[in-house]
């Protein structure tokens, strides 16, 4: 590795911090309705849109209310989705005359942009046209993203309010989350984008003469918009079917590090918010250190072992045995896995590389990401919401060493908080496991592979890892474009969304109702490093016991067989 | 119902505001202020476009630099992007690569003995890579310089003149841009 690439892998998670504090107290000021700098502009616009809307922003919601409001807008949105990709045909924005989209891929797509999926089993720039593209899947993009951060500040008033009855209203946090968060952020990204090179027009494809002359058609589009909020909004669906390897969606390594950055930051800054708005402080950071901790020791496995290369392709003749196929020369080994480990971790799922070519070691890393729930950042709101969930768990058993009724930040945790935490990280897991063998055991699940032996298994865990944990990211050789595939892997996204999201609100309103339990000699200090030391440990305790048998013999057993030299 | 009514009225305001309004307000700005990037960085020889900077082209003659391999069917189709998806212990990817190696060896004269750059025989992800190592680049240039009658001096240095450097020194890596390197190449032949 050369020190540049040292200084990469140390640099950023710095930068990431640096930046993530700041955005997290921003974010608080939005939520808790503060002036923020963004105010004398916004703030008319703002009312205006309540206006509209028929919204009284002095109403506050039952967590009841709240989950209504947010399952109405999201099947809303899913409805009109799906619709969108039927019709497209006849509607304009479409140069390419595109039409509709076959019933079980628009569905898939339809559930898939709802639920901050973003899984793709079609190829964008062959499929939907410009008008879908805008109208439809950038919208999703906001409102699946929106949805999730609002569905974690819900859960932080939860914590932090006392004998309440409401948890705030939910069409107002929405449009401050688009208006003061997520469009501010978007725009100056989608411009730098531009300026690198991303493509944003709404021109035909493009046909030149190449140098050899022979005709190459060039697909264009409205792309720099949809990119800068699949990455802020840890979407992930690209506008190529190459995502962020392709060219147009990023250029250049400038654009590169601003879209892992873009991915990163509003979930690494969510644990910011949650310690401003609790004047808790040191609490987002014991949980923020615990995200960073997991996600280094996961780049450090997966920079080690790219880095090192494949035997096959050294003995081949190769130097160094590196492992560039699916890889782009101007983001070389380091920065795809930069890139790779911060998709799988949060929940965004755009790729720079092709992680169905990565060594093997590298795709355990990625499955272990996804599995354990996205948590380490997350996605956008759900990933503090599954974070939250396993501190929940960290402090029943450690309520259960020191033999007292486990409290966090304040609030007792009883038999309901714990049942719901339970559901937000059994439920993906088991889903993932279930689905899984059922593809591995039917013919229409098989005959999808784009890869034989260990790493067909792989490809199989790694498309219901990802559609359970709203990743999206994919083993891009499973032909998922089927009946069979488009289906379930729709199942295990909305299961995967709502089974995170509602059991979180329930948490919210249950705790807004409980009085705060004052601070004693014997509560056990959550914002401390032994709190973030225990939490690390049941995440991993957890994510290696449901997971570690299929592992072995998915990844683990195409490790030991790839240094024998056997392939498929 | 009162709570179906707002439902309504807010997922209509944000499909205006955000499916309508930003994006057509980017492609607005975008095409005033970076008409070029905004339309596909297209190069153009007089009024015909060749291609554009940021996407690969095909080359098999051996007077140009060659990129690297694409999973694309046909190679380079930029309106179909992909990779090849194949697995590190896939049987068939290890066949295509001892193939690609042969054929390397086969077109440049090379020590038996020497590694080959991987980009050079590994697909790239998007099939549309635009750029090869600046290592693949020089291993191609006694070629090139044999074919056109120059010296490597000139190759290497055209080579030199089209490599970008990683963001910062240290993000991405350092590359030569295929394309612009071939216009270079053919620029040379006009001038004599």
């Amino acid at each position: 590795m050369t020190t540049g690439n040292w200084l990469c892998l140390i640099l950023f998670p710095l930068i990431l911090t640096i930046l993530a504090y700041p955005m997290g107290v921003y974010m608080a000021r939005v939520f808790s309705g503060e002036r923020t700098f963004l105010t004398p502009v916004v703030a008319p616009v703002e009312r205006f849109l309540y206006r509209l809307f028929a919204v009284d922003p002095n109403e506050e919601m039952s967590w009841k209310t709240y989950a209504l409001c947010l399952v109405l807008l999201n099947v809303i949105g899913i409805v009109t989705l799906f619709c969108l990709q039927l019709i497209q045909g006849w509607l304009p924005f479409n140069p390419q005359k595109f039409g509709s989209v076959r019933w079980d891929t628009a569905l898939n797509a339809a559930i898939s942009f709802g639920t901050n999926t973003n899984w793709q089993s079609y190829s964008g720039e062959q499929t939907m046209s410009y008008l879908t593209q805008m109208l439809g899947i950038t919208v999703q993009n906001f409102a699946s993203a929106a949805i999730g951060i609002v569905a974690v500040i819900a859960v932080i008033r939860g914590f932090v309010r006392k004998s309440a009855a409401v948890i705030g209203n939910f069409w107002v946090d929405l449009t401050r989350c688009v208006l003061y968060v997520l469009l501010p952020l978007v725009m100056v990204l989608s411009l730098i984008l531009v300026s690198q090179g991303v493509v944003q027009t709404l021109s035909p494809s493009i046909e030149v003469k190449t140098l050899e002359g022979s005709r190459q058609l060039i697909a264009v589009g409205p792309v720099a918009s949809q990119a800068a909020i699949k990455q802020i909004g840890t979407n992930g669906g690209g506008f190529f079917n190459a995502n962020s390897s392709h060219p147009f969606e990023n250029p250049t390594p400038l654009t590169d590090f601003l879209e892992v950055l873009g991915l990163l930051l509003i979930a690494a800054a969510l644990p910011f918010t949650l310690g401003a708005m609790s004047k808790k402080r040191r609490q987002g950071f014991a949980i923020f250190a615990a995200m960073l901790i997991l996600y280094l020791a996961g780049l450090g496995v997966f920079a080690w072992t790219e880095m090192r290369g494949s035997p096959l392709l050294e003995k081949a003749g190769i130097a160094s045995g590196m492992n560039m196929e699916g890889k782009e020369t101007r983001f070389g080994v380091v920065n795809s896995v930069l890139f790779a480990q911060s998709t799988t971790a949060t929940s965004c799922g755009a790729v720079n590389n092709m992680h169905d070519s990565l060594l093997p070691l590298s795709g355990l890393v990625l499955l272990f990401n996804m599995a354990i729930g996205e948590v380490i950042f997350g996605g956008v709101g759900t990933g503090l919401i599954g974070m939250l969930s396993y501190a929940i768990l960290t402090m029943f058993l450690a309520g259960l060493m020191i033999g007292r009724t486990p409290e966090f930040m304040g609030k007792k945790l009883e038999l309901l908080e714990m049942a719901m935490a339970v559901v937000i990280i059994v439920t993906p897991a088991i889903l993932q496991l279930i689905l899984s063998s059922v593809a591995v055991s039917t013919q229409a699940g098989v005959a999808s592979l784009g890869n034989a032996g260990p790493h067909g298994l792989s490809e199989i865990i790694y498309a219901f890892a990802s559609a359970s944990g709203n990743n999206g990211s994919a083993f891009a050789g499973l032909n998922a474009n089927t009946i069979f595939y488009n289906l379930l892997t729709a199942l295990a996204m909305l299961i995967g969304r709502f089974s995170t999201i509602i059991p979180a609100l329930v948490i919210a309103g249950n705790l807004a109702g409980k009085k705060i339990v004052p601070e004693s000699v014997a509560t056990f200090p959550t914002a401390s490093p032994l709190f973030t030391f225990m939490l690390v440990a049941v995440v991993i305790v957890v994510g290696a016991l449901t997971f570690f048998p299929v592992f072995t013999l998915g990844p683990l057993l195409e490790h030991l067989l790839l240094a024998i030299g056997k392939t498929f | 119902m009162l709570q179906l009514k707002r439902t309504v009225l807010v997922f209509t305001g944000l499909s205006i505001i955000c499916g309508l309004v930003y994006p057509l307000g980017i492609t607005a700005v975008s095409q005033v202020l970076f008409p070029r990037q905004s339309n596909a960085s297209i190069i153009k020889n007089g009024d015909i476009a060749i291609g554009s900077q940021l996407i690969g082209q095909l080359y098999t003659q051996p007077e140009y630099f060659h990129g690297r391999p694409s999973a694309i069917d046909p190679p380079y189709d930029a309106s179909n992007s992909t990779g090849s998806n194949l697995a590190p212990s896939s049987a068939k990817l290890m066949d295509l690569v001892n193939r690609r190696i042969e054929l390397v060896r086969k077109e440049n004269p090379l020590p038996s003995n020497m590694p080959i750059p991987a980009d050079l025989v590994l697909a790239s992800a998007s099939g549309l890579d635009p750029h090869i190592s600046v290592d693949a680049a020089l291993l191609q240039a006694p070629r090139i310089a044999g074919q056109k009658t120059i010296a490597r001096s000139v190759v290497e240095e055209i080579i030199q003149q089209n490599t970008e450097k990683p963001f910062l020194g240290i993000w991405g890596s350092e590359r030569v841009n295929v394309l612009q390197a071939n216009i270079a190449l053919e620029r040379i032949n006009v001038r004599r």
